[in-house]
């Protein structure tokens, strides 16, 4: 119940005058809210440090590693824009493969019927997948839990379908990019001269750093939003809708915004994956599978409603996946099995059973309450 | 003229198998609010059951489905009493997550027993079979006898609800699970009882499935999605509103398919789109929820 007080303190601070809270209207109690540990700073610099690490990476990396980062850094975006929808704002879809297709074919159009530079694209894209997104939350918005989830699926279909009409975008069977699109990148010519590379190779470089950026301001994003006004009233809607709305919180419009955001960043997203394998067709873009079982499995398996989890999920998922994807259906049989197990055992998944047992926060968005009573003395003479 | 009519008939009929995919679904709901991801999956194993037993024992599929119905009603009750129970309460994110891996877990444990090839359930003369009404009006015999079975599904599980003691232990801990349970209903027992009589149903509705047409172990989540939408169109709760919602998916898909081959099912779901913005909560709500 904290919680609510504290929104409803919030409330009434939004009106300028800072009023005692609600339950102790007699006394001079002051409710203050705290978000984090004490190693704030410290942790700033090292994810600085790491970040400026992985920018210079490509100088070092081989080419095959490249590659793997930039699998990581999608699947790592897709999770952070999945574990925010249901680890925090409740809504648990499983269709956000529309937007990934959605944002992919708007890549597609704009590069090869108007000659867009491709990250130009990437932009685009993001803010038509969040467009498309409107329309598809005011729909799907009318079903609740998990009557949501396949009203999402049953959107990302329609979506599927309708682009299979686009013959000019190769119908049913896909088409691909022409070599003058993915070679065309902004940076690319910079990157070959200055690596002294190929153009494919330069290419996977430019993607990289791409890729990094969109990850990294995803991270960032969500969790500047979580730390936020907006967070706190996700916190407050996960915890109780009902008792989110009798203080003050409009729980639809929180629910379409956050909605609205994560649709814009896996547009996005999809939009730079399919510039990377540069062939599309409606099926592999809108893959339920891809975009929506294994971002579900990353962040089940790291740790739902919390930044840390869906980082340690893409991690477990890409050595899975790079050592044991041979196995075809077993592989997946066992992905399917791993996942019941942790959410029947571990539903916190490892970074939950991680920061319960050693108070471990890397990214802190819980907020703590703070009782301060004034010195009697301070108390105005009557 | 003729075509037309023909395409209304076979778009009605085929809503009878959707109410049977749904029927399932609509049950597990009603009483323990559970969504089942896995039940298009569910729907693809009994076929798979069906066409095994029709391999191994040589029989035809109406006699190999008297014998899958058992086989699928342990593996529904044991399903539910394993596993499902444990996800049940108030969070909404166990059931969904485990029954979306438990999809994942059926459809290629299937790839492995079976392969990826299509199958079929031989169903001899009655699968070609139809009835002519003159100026080039017919339907067929195996459609029309779907349908009818699914009345009869309905009317069945209606009865079971209304007029027995399980039905009534159902309607007691859908109504209120507490108050049941104070009444010495043991619920988790209620539950698997539940989940078996569901996956009979999709016993019933995997024989249509495999007779009508091609199936592999990949169609389950299509299934799922049109039995959904049957249900939100009917309305939560009201069996006999699940069977119009199918027809009103069936009929969308046959119209949309004689326009075009490739709106057929898109039609399907642009009809369930408009149904959910004009009315929300289905045609004939009952559930509240």
């Amino acid at each position: 119940m904290d919680l609510f007080w504290q929104v409803a303190s919030w409330q009434q601070n939004k009106d300028g005058a800072s009023r005692p809270a609600p339950d102790a209207p007699q006394s001079d109690r002051r409710y203050e809210s705290r978000i984090g540990g004490g190693y704030g700073r410290l942790l700033a610099v090292f994810a600085a440090a790491f970040v400026g690490f992985l920018i210079i990476l490509p100088a070092i990396a081989s080419r095959n590693a490249i590659q793997d980062m930039i699998f990581i850094f999608y699947m790592l975006a897709l999770a952070q824009y999945w574990n925010l929808l249901a680890g925090y704002a409740g809504l648990v879809s499983v269709g956000q493969q529309a937007f990934v297709g959605l944002g992919a074919y708007l890549l597609f159009a704009l590069t090869i019927f108007i000659d867009l530079d491709p990250i130009l694209a990437i932009i685009l894209a993001g803010a038509f997948a969040g467009l498309c997104a409107v329309p598809t939350a005011f729909v799907v918005f009318r079903l609740r839990g998990a009557y949501f989830a396949i009203g999402t699926w049953v959107v990302a279909e329609v979506y599927r379908l309708v682009l299979a009409q686009f013959k000019s975008l190769g119908g049913g069977t896909g088409t691909s990019l022409p070599p003058s699109v993915t070679n065309g990148v902004f940076g690319i010519d910079w990157v070959k001269s200055v690596f002294e590379l190929r153009t494919p190779a330069a290419r996977d470089i430019v993607t990289y750093w791409i890729a990094l950026a969109l990850v990294v301001g995803t991270v960032f994003a969500v969790y500047w939003i979580l730390r936020s006004r907006r967070g706190l009233a996700l916190a407050a809607i996960r915890d109780s809708e009902t008792a989110a709305e009798s203080v003050g919180i409009d729980n639809f419009r929180t629910k379409f915004w956050v909605y609205v955001f994560a649709a814009v960043g896996t547009g996005m997203v999809g939009a730079l994956i399919y510039l990377q394998k540069a062939r599309i067709s409606p099926d592999a873009a809108f893959s339920v599978l891809d975009w929506t079982a294994y971002v579900i499995f990353i962040v089940v398996i790291g740790g739902i409603g919390t930044i840390e989890g869906p980082i340690i999920g893409v991690i477990i998922f890409y050595l899975m996946q790079t050592y044991l994807s041979s196995y075809g259906t077993w592989y997946l049989i066992l992905l399917g099995a791993l996942a019941i197990v942790i959410m029947l055992f571990a539903p916190k998944g490892i970074w939950g059973y991680v920061s319960d047992r050693w108070g471990l926060v890397l990214f802190p968005v819980r907020r703590t309450l703070k009782v301060t009573t004034p010195e009697y003395s301070h108390k105005p003479v009557q | 003229m003729a075509e037309w009519i023909n395409t209304i008939i076979q778009g009605v009929l085929l809503g009878g198998l959707y109410a049977l995919f749904a029927a399932g679904l609509s049950l597990i709901f009603g009483i323990m609010r559970l969504v089942n991801l896995a039940h298009g999956d569910l729907i693809v194993l009994a076929a798979f059951v069906i066409l095994a037993l029709c391999a191994w024992l040589g029989f035809d599929p109406f006699l190999a489905t008297l014998f899958a119905i058992p086989i699928m009603f342990a593996i529904g009750f044991g399903l539910q009493h394993v596993l499902l129970n444990r996800t049940l309460g108030r969070d909404l994110l166990p059931p969904l997550l485990v029954t979306f891996g438990l999809s994942i877990i059926i459809q290629n444990g299937l790839m492995e027993a079976f392969s990826a090839d299509s199958q079929l359930l031989r169903s001899g003369e009655i699968g070609t079979a139809s009835i002519s009404l003159g100026g080039g009006v017919a339907f067929g015999v195996l459609p029309l006898i779907t349908f009818l079975s699914a009345i009869v599904v309905i009317m069945a599980l209606n009865l079971l609800f209304y007029r027995t003691e399980l039905g009534r232990a159902f309607r007691a801990t859908s109504d209120d699970l507490e108050i049941a349970q104070v009444m010495g209903i043991d619920h988790k027992r209620i539950f698997s009882m539940a989940m078996g009589i569901a996956m009979i149903v999709v016993t019933i509705a995997a024989l249509y499935l495999g007779m009508r047409a091609n199936f592999d172990p990949t169609i389950g989540p299509a299934r799922l999605i049109y039995a959904f939408e049957a249900v939100i169109i009917g309305g939560l709760g009201s069996l006999w509103g699940t069977l119009i919602g199918g027809m009103i998916i069936g009929l969308a898909q046959t119209i949309g398919a004689a326009i075009d081959p490739e709106w057929q099912i898109l039609s399907g779901h642009i009809a369930f789109l408009i149904v959910l913005v004009l009315k929300p909560r289905g045609l004939f709500p009952r559930a509240f929820d």
